[in-house]
């Protein structure tokens, strides 16, 4: 009964995910030499934020979790959303 | 409930399997004692720390340097502030009486990860004396005030990393904790003990939980950016680096004006307790109460900006952060209405604890209230930055925690250790404390109005009147807590043997025996009813 709760991931999907982290953090940076003006942490937050969907997903199993843990999750990424933007409405409402 | 009440039971206190007694204490994984571990760590830096207090106003007796000058007045102030917020009131009493009382309440035999809570508190340690450090090496003490403001922050030659890395350290704790707590709450519950047959302390300590593990990062963060800017000239804050030094107020007030529901949230939750104990009736509003817990956490998350309403933030920032302030003092009023009409024809028993409660009332009423004309934006430029300010904080922090925390400490003692203070003695206490409090605090509310800013070690004459009267009620309140202090460690070592049930409560912490056995219960109770279910006594 447990056995069928605990997903196993393979070794290979792993090592994909792992080289995509790699590669995404190489990306993160070069992006530096590129000006983005007023976009630059937007891109910056984008880039990490996709790093970190693939680490809540593969590594910390999120995919393979029950939903309650899917939806606290996504209520406390909500939370800090709602953080983040209300400091940066702040700065384009100056 | 059946009580448990056996003579043959070995208590926690007793419970000793290592020959060197302290190891019996830094090795032991038990909730009672690291609750007591922080008890006693927290109680010697408060110590500290209001002596600090004590020196500040000691200088303001009189206009000009009286006993020491602004570098060393400047350091003073810093290092009150750290001790008492990153030490003594932000793990105050969710460690203390969160650790002791949380597994007990909901019927558990501890917390979920036991080690992971010696641990925290091993961080906490770390943490505390990181900043003790900070005080004293070479550099001088850090001249920031506990909030670090940039740029001054980035620049100031003091210690300033040193205790930027403590409070770092520190925030790790209260995560662990908060963590731990959470799990508790969540998979430990004894069995019929669904959300709304919890009692509230445990629901308070809940909300507070999720505060510590979704706030503190935030800080811990902005703690490290400083410490990269100061040392790798990275530009967050600075100016003159391509920084915002506004980023930083908005990224510490993010954690710090939460940190707030961490102070008050368990506060409020231990009179909670007390006020159906000593009324001897169901709480009223049990629902209300639980509900607007969370509604307080989730709420206090979005109001950090009513820090920053001079500093240049937009309009509407403003607007909307001076608005969701006055949103946020509904559910702590609806909390204030229950405990009184919790009161209202009840039997009322004025015990102690319960008049440090009522006390809590009052004083956290006045800082409340005060609270709202900092949260509105015209008045709130007037008082900026004068102890006006000083003056709430404390009526929230000191009247609202503090009073709460020696409400506990009075409600829970006999069950902690046991024994029984003298009743006489902490009922003068109490009247010594409330009396010194409002001599000391109350001046720098009339004082602030007039003008006199915070953190000055100098001022005009014409507020030396209130720094006067201040000062005597420093000395008065130090005298209070003294007495108190003196009960306390008087009662641990030579009061009467407690009863199980000194207060008729009707919670499981009254169910079992005073001090608790090793873990807790001789079977996980099941739980039937509602908590606060006041029988009569034919019916008891």
């Amino acid at each position: 009964m447990e056995d069928k709760k605990h997903h196993i991931s393979s070794f290979n999907s792993l090592l994909m995910v792992l080289i995509g982290l790699f590669i995404m953090t190489g990306i993160s940076v070069m992006i530096t030499e590129i000006h983005f003006s007023t976009f630059s942490v937007g891109v910056a937050l984008l880039l990490a934020s996709i790093k970190g969907y693939l680490v809540l997903t593969y590594f910390m199993h999120l995919k393979y979790d029950e939903p309650i843990f899917r939806i606290m999750v996504f209520l406390i990424l909500l939370l800090f959303a709602i953080v983040i933007g209300i400091t940066f409405i702040d700065y384009l409402l100056r | 409930m059946e009580s448990t009440q056996a003579t043959n039971h070995v208590s926690y206190l007793q419970h000793k399997p290592h020959k060197i007694g302290i190891l019996n204490w830094i090795l032991s994984t038990d909730h009672k004692r690291i609750g007591l571990l922080y008890l006693y760590s927290i109680m010697v830096f408060f110590i500290v720390a209001a002596f600090l207090g004590l020196l500040m106003r000691i200088e303001k007796f009189a206009p000009g340097e009286t006993i020491m000058d602004a570098q060393t007045y400047n350091g003073v102030f810093t290092v009150h502030g750290i001790i008492m917020i990153f030490i003594i009131v932000i793990p105050g009493l969710a460690a203390v009486f969160g650790n002791f009382f949380l597994p007990i309440l909901i019927g558990a035999k501890d917390v979920a990860f036991p080690k992971l809570n010696l641990f925290s508190w091993y961080i906490y340690i770390a943490g505390a004396i990181l900043a003790l450090i900070s005080q004293f090496a070479s550099g001088g003490a850090p001249d920031t005030g506990w909030t670090f403001y940039v740029p001054y922050s980035a620049d100031s030659s003091t210690n300033v990393i040193w205790a930027l890395t403590a409070a770092f350290i520190l925030g790790f704790s209260s995560i662990l904790t908060g963590l731990n707590f959470i799990v508790t709450i969540h998979r430990l519950r004894a069995p019929g003990m669904s959300w709304f047959r919890m009692p509230l302390f445990p629901w308070s300590i809940y909300a507070t939980s999720w505060i510590q593990v979704l706030a503190t990062p935030i800080v811990g963060i902005t703690l490290l950016m400083v410490i990269a800017e100061r040392t790798l000239n990275i530009g967050f804050f600075d100016p003159a680096l391509g920084g915002d030094p506004i980023l930083f107020q908005h990224l510490f007030w993010i954690y710090s004006h939460p940190a707030v529901y961490i102070m008050i949230l368990p506060a409020m939750g231990v009179v909670t307790e007390i006020f159906p104990t000593f009324s001897q009736k169901p709480i009223f509003g049990y629902s209300a109460i639980a509900l607007s817990s969370v509604a307080i956490a989730a709420v206090g998350y979005f109001v950090w900006g009513h820090h920053m309403f001079t500093t240049g933030i937009s309009y509407w920032s403003r607007w909307f952060f001076s608005f969701l302030t006055f949103i946020v003092a509904v559910p702590s009023a609806i909390k204030v209405f229950n405990w009184i009409s919790t009161m209202y024809g009840g039997s009322i028993d004025l015990k102690p604890p319960l008049l440090w409660a009522i006390g809590f009332i009052f004083l956290f009423m006045i800082g409340g209230l005060t609270g709202l004309v900092l949260g509105a934006l015209a008045t709130n430029v007037h008082v900026h930055d004068t102890t006006f300010v000083v003056a709430h904080f404390h009526y929230i922090i000191f009247g609202g925690m503090g009073f709460a925390f020696f409400a506990g400490l009075h409600y829970w003692f006999p069950k902690m250790f046991g024994k029984m203070y003298n009743i006489k003695l902490a009922n003068i206490s109490f009247i010594i404390t409330f009396i010194g409090f409002n001599v000391l605090y109350f001046p720098l509310f009339i004082i602030g109005l007039q003008g006199m800013p915070r953190r000055y070690f100098d001022y005009f004459p014409e507020y030396q009147y209130g720094h006067v009267i201040s000062t005597i009620g420093a000395f008065i309140l130090i005298i209070g807590i003294f007495i108190m202090l003196f009960n306390f460690f008087r009662g641990a070592r030579k009061g009467e043997i407690a009863p199980a049930n000194p207060w008729k409560g009707v919670t499981l912490d009254w169910q079992i025996e005073s001090p608790p056995t090793l873990l807790n219960f001789d079977e996980i109770p099941v739980i039937t009813e509602k908590p606060y279910t006041f029988k009569k006594e034919e019916e008891a």
